[in-house]
C-alpha cells in the first residue's frame, strides 16, 4: 500500500475473544479513519464499541486473546511492548471517556489531571505545564481557567468536566481522538456544547476523530463516514447520507427508526424487538437473526453473512457517493432484496 | 483553611477533650468503687490500729466525699499529679516516666513494621493478585492474623531468641542499639496480627481503586504503570490503610501488657500487669488514662487528617 494513503488509524480483522465465553467480543473488525477523518462507530451497548475504541490505546480486556491487528501511525498495537504503547498515547492518539465523574481521579486537582502526563512524561516543568493547561481550558470554553485548575473534581458540574477531559486528551496534541460516547453521562444541553466543542477543535487541529455512540443521527451530524456494529461485527458501513438515506442492514434501519430525529418532530419511535446478543450466546449465522423481522430460516442462520457491496445499488440522484472514498458494505444475507423494503 | 473547616477542626478537638473528661470521670470512679482497701493495702506487712489507718485514710483523702476526691484527683492530673504510687514510694508521674521511654519504642518499632511490612505486602498482594505471589500473600495474611501476640511472643522467643541465640530474651538493654536489638522480638510479637490486618486492608483497598476507570485513563494517556500505581491506586487507596493504621496503633498500648510480660521488659504494660497486682491504684487510673488518651488522641489526628487525603470529605464539612 503507498504510504501516502496510510490512513491514521486502521483496524485489520482484530478479533477479541475472552476465555469462558461464547463468542468473542469482536470478530474480524475492519474500520480505518484517514488524518482529519471525523469517523463513527455505532452500535446498541454491548456490540463492542468501547472495546474497539481501547484497542486504538493498546487497552485490552486482561486475559483476551487477539488476532489481527490494529495500526496507529502504522505501527501495531496488538502485542505491542510498553514503550510502544507509551509511544502511541502519549503523541498520537489519546481518548475521551464517557463519564467525566469516573474517568478523573476525584482525590486530586483538576489541574492535576491536566498537568500530570506533561510534567511526568513529557518534560515539561510545572509552570510550563500549568501555562499550557490554562490554553487548553480555554479552548474547550471553560470561564475562568485559573479558578478551576486548583479545583478538584466535585466542585465542577459534569459538563464542565467533560471539558476538562478533553482538554486533558488534548495535552498529548494528538492527532488522533478517541470519543467513546463523550455526552452520554451529560444532560441534554450539555450534549450539544460539549458535541459543538468537539466539532470545532476536530476541524480546527485536523484531527483524525473516531466518535462512539449509540445515536445514529448524532453521528451523521458530527461525522463524514458511519460505521454501524452489531455483536461484535461491522454490519454496515458507509458515509453518513447514505447509510442515513438509505439503510441497507436492517439493524441500521432499526437504529433509525428507534431514535428520535435532531431536527423536527419526533415520529413514531419503533425500538428493535428483543435484546442483543450477550457474551454467553453464540450465533451460527447472521448474529441479527433472532431480532430480524426479516430474518429467513435456513438461509440467515446458516452462516455468518460478510461484509461486502450490495449488488444493487439503487439509483440515489440527489446524492452522488464518490465510488472510492467510502463505497457501502454491508454484511447480511438478504441486503440485495431488502433495499427497497428498508427504505 | 475556610471558616467551615477551621470550626469543624474546633469542634473535632472540643469532642476529644469533652471523651478524655469523661473517660477520667469513669477511669476514677470503677476504682473508687473497686473492692479493697488502699489505706489497709498501705500498711500491709505492719499491724495497725484503727486509729492508725484513719489517720492514713484522712493523710491521702481516702474519706473525702467522692467528688471532692474526683476534683482533687483531676485538678492533680491536668497539673500533671497523678498521686504517689503506694508500690514504688515515688510519684506516679516518675514511675510513668521512667517506664515510658521503653514502651514509645516498643510501640514505635511496631508502628514502623506494620507500616511498613503491612502496607508494603499488601500493595504486592493487590498488583500480583492470582499469581503464586499473591497466594502466599493471602496465606500470610490469614495465619498472621490468627495468631495471639502471647504465642507470637513464646515462639519466637524460644526459635530466634533460645535456640538459634540471634535475639536477647530478656529485659530492655542498655544504650541504643542495644536497646533495638532487644525490642525487635518482642515488637514483631506485638504486631503479628496488627500487620496482617493492615496487608488485608491495604490489599483489597487498593484492588478497589485499581479498577476505577481513572486509573485506566491515566494508563490510556501514557502515564508509567508505576507512576499511575503510586499516583492513582495507592494515593486514592491511602484513606482506609490510614484509618485502620490509626485505629491499630491508638490500641497497641494495651496490648504492651502482654508483650512486654512475656519478654520481661520493663515498660507501661508490664508495670500496669504489677500494679493491678498489687493494687496500685493511682498508677493503674494514670495507666488507663494514658492509654484512653492515646487512642482518643490518635484517633482523632487521623480524623484531622482525613480531609486531607480525601477532599470529598472537605466539602460534606469535615465529618466522615
Ligand atoms: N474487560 C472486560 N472484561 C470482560 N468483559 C468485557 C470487558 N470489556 C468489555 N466486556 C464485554 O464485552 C462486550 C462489549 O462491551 P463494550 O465494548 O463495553 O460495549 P459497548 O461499548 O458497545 O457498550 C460486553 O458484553 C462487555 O460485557
Ligand atoms: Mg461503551
Amino acid at each position: 500500500m503507498p504510504p501516502l494513503e496510510m490512513p491514521l488509524l486502521e483496524y485489520d480483522g482484530l478479533r477479541v475473544e475472552l476465555p469462558g465465553t461464547a463468542r468473542p467480543i469482536l470478530d474480524g473488525v475492519t474500520l480505518s479513519v484517514a488524518a482529519g477523518e471525523a469517523v463513527a462507530l455505532v452500535g446498541e451497548s454491548g456490540s463492542g464499541k468501547s472495546v474497539t475504541a481501547r484497542a486504538a490505546l493498546g487497552l485490552l480486556p486482561s486475559g483476551a486473546r487477539t488476532g489481527g491487528q490494529v495500526r496507529v501511525d502504522g505501527t501495531d498495537l496488538v502485542g505491542a511492548d510498553a514503550a510502544r504503547l507509551r509511544a502511541v498515547r502519549t503523541g498520537v492518539a489519546s481518548m475521551i471517556f464517557q463519564d467525566p465523574r469516573a474517568g478523573i481521579n476525584p482525590v486530586r486537582r483538576v489541574g492535576d489531571f491536566l498537568t500530570e502526563s506533561l510534567r511526568l512524561v513529557g518534560g515539561r516543568t510545572r509552570a510550563e505545564a500549568e501555562a499550557r493547561a490554562l490554553e487548553l481550558l480555554t479552548a474547550v470554553g471553560l470561564p475562568d481557567p485559573a479558578r478551576h485548575l486548583r479545583q478538584y473534581p466535585h466542585q465542577l458540574s459534569g459538563g464542565m468536566l467533560q471539558r476538562v477531559m478533553i482538554a486533558g486528551a488534548l495535552t498529548a496534541d494528538p492527532q488522533l481522538l478517541l470519543c467513546d460516547e463523550p455526552t452520554t453521562a451529560l444532560d441534554v444541553t450539555t450534549q450539544a456544547e460539549i458535541m459543538a466543542v468537539l466539532g470545532q477543535l476536530q476541524r480546527d487541529r485536523g484531527l483524525g476523530l473516531l466518535l462512539i455512540t449509540h445515536d445514529l443521527d448524532l453521528a451523521a451530524a458530527t461525522c463524514d463516514r458511519i460505521y454501524v456494529m452489531y455483536a461484535g461485527r461491522i454490519v454496515e458501513t458507509g458515509t453518513a447520507a447514505d447509510l442515513l438515506a438509505i439503510p441497507r442492514h436492517p439493524y441500521t434501519a432499526g437504529l433509525l427508526g428507534s431514535s428520535p430525529p435532531l431536527e423536527g418532530t419526533p415520529g413514531r419511535l419503533t425500538p428493535i424487538p428483543g435484546a442483543p446478543l450477550s457474551l454467553a450466546e453464540a450465533a451460527s449465522g447472521c448474529a441479527f437473526f433472532a431480532r430480524c423481522r426479516f430474518a429467513q430460516p435456513g438461509r440467515c442462520d446458516l452462516t455468518p453473512p460478510v461484509l461486502t457491496s450490495p449488488v444493487l445499488t439503487p439509483p440515489v440522484p440527489t446524492l452522488p457517493v464518490p465510488a472510492p472514498a467510502a463505497p457501502t458494505l454491508v454484511a447480511c444475507h438478504r441486503a440485495d432484496e431488502l433495499i427497497e423494503e428498508n427504505r | 483553611m475556610t471558616p467551615g473547616r477551621l470550626w469543624a477542626v474546633a469542634r473535632r478537638l472540643l469532642g476529644m477533650a469533652l471523651t478524655l473528661l469523661a473517660t477520667s470521670f469513669l477511669v476514677f470512679s470503677s476504682l473508687y468503687l473497686a473492692p479493697g482497701d488502699p489505706a489497709s493495702f498501705l500498711v500491709r506487712g505492719r499491724s495497725a490500729s484503727p486509729q492508725e489507718l484513719a489517720a492514713i485514710r484522712h493523710q491521702y483523702g481516702f474519706d473525702d466525699p467522692f467528688p471532692v476526691r474526683y476534683w482533687h484527683w483531676l485538678d492533680g492530673v491536668l497539673h500533671g499529679d497523678f498521686g504517689r504510687s503506694y508500690l514504688f514510694h515515688q510519684s506516679v508521674g516518675e514511675v510513668l516516666w521512667s517506664r515510658l521511654p521503653a514502651t514509645l519504642l516498643l510501640v514505635g518499632v511496631s508502628t514502623l513494621l506494620i507500616a511498613v511490612v503491612g502496607i508494603g505486602v499488601g500493595i504486592v498482594g493487590a498488583l500480583r493478585r492470582g499469581t503464586r505471589t499473591g497466594s502466599a500473600v493471602l496465606l500470610l495474611v490469614t495465619v498472621g492474623a490468627a495468631v495471639p501476640s502471647f504465642v507470637a511472643a513464646i515462639v519466637l522467643r524460644s526459635v530466634l531468641g533460645v535456640r538459634l541465640g540471634w535475639f536477647p530474651t530478656i529485659g530492655n538493654g542498655t544504650g541504643v542499639l542495644d536497646r533495638l536489638h532487644h525490642v525487635v522480638l518482642p515488637a514483631i510479637a506485638l504486631s503479628v496480627t496488627f500487620m496482617a490486618l493492615v496487608t488485608r486492608v491495604t490489599r483489597s483497598a487498593m484492588l478497589d481503586e485499581l479498577r476505577r476507570e481513572h486509573v485506566e485513563v491515566a494508563l490510556s494517556r501514557g502515564l508509567p504503570r508505576r507512576t499511575v500505581i503510586r499516583r492513582h491506586v495507592l494515593r486514592n487507596a491511602l484513606g482506609p490503610i490510614v484509618t485502620v493504621c490509626g485505629l491499630l496503633v491508638s490500641g497497641m498500648l494495651v496490648s504492651t501488657a502482654i508483650v512486654e510480660t512475656a519478654f520481661g521488659m520493663s515498660g507501661i504494660g508490664s508495670l500496669l500487669v504489677q500494679s493491678v497486682d498489687e493494687l496500685d491504684f493511682q498508677v493503674v487510673q494514670a495507666i488507663v488514662l494514658l492509654v484512653v488518651a492515646a487512642f482518643v488522641v490518635v484517633n482523632t489526628l487521623v480524623d484531622l487528617v482525613y480531609p486531607l487525603i480525601d477532599p470529598r470529605v472537605r466539602a460534606a464539612g469535615g465529618a466522615r
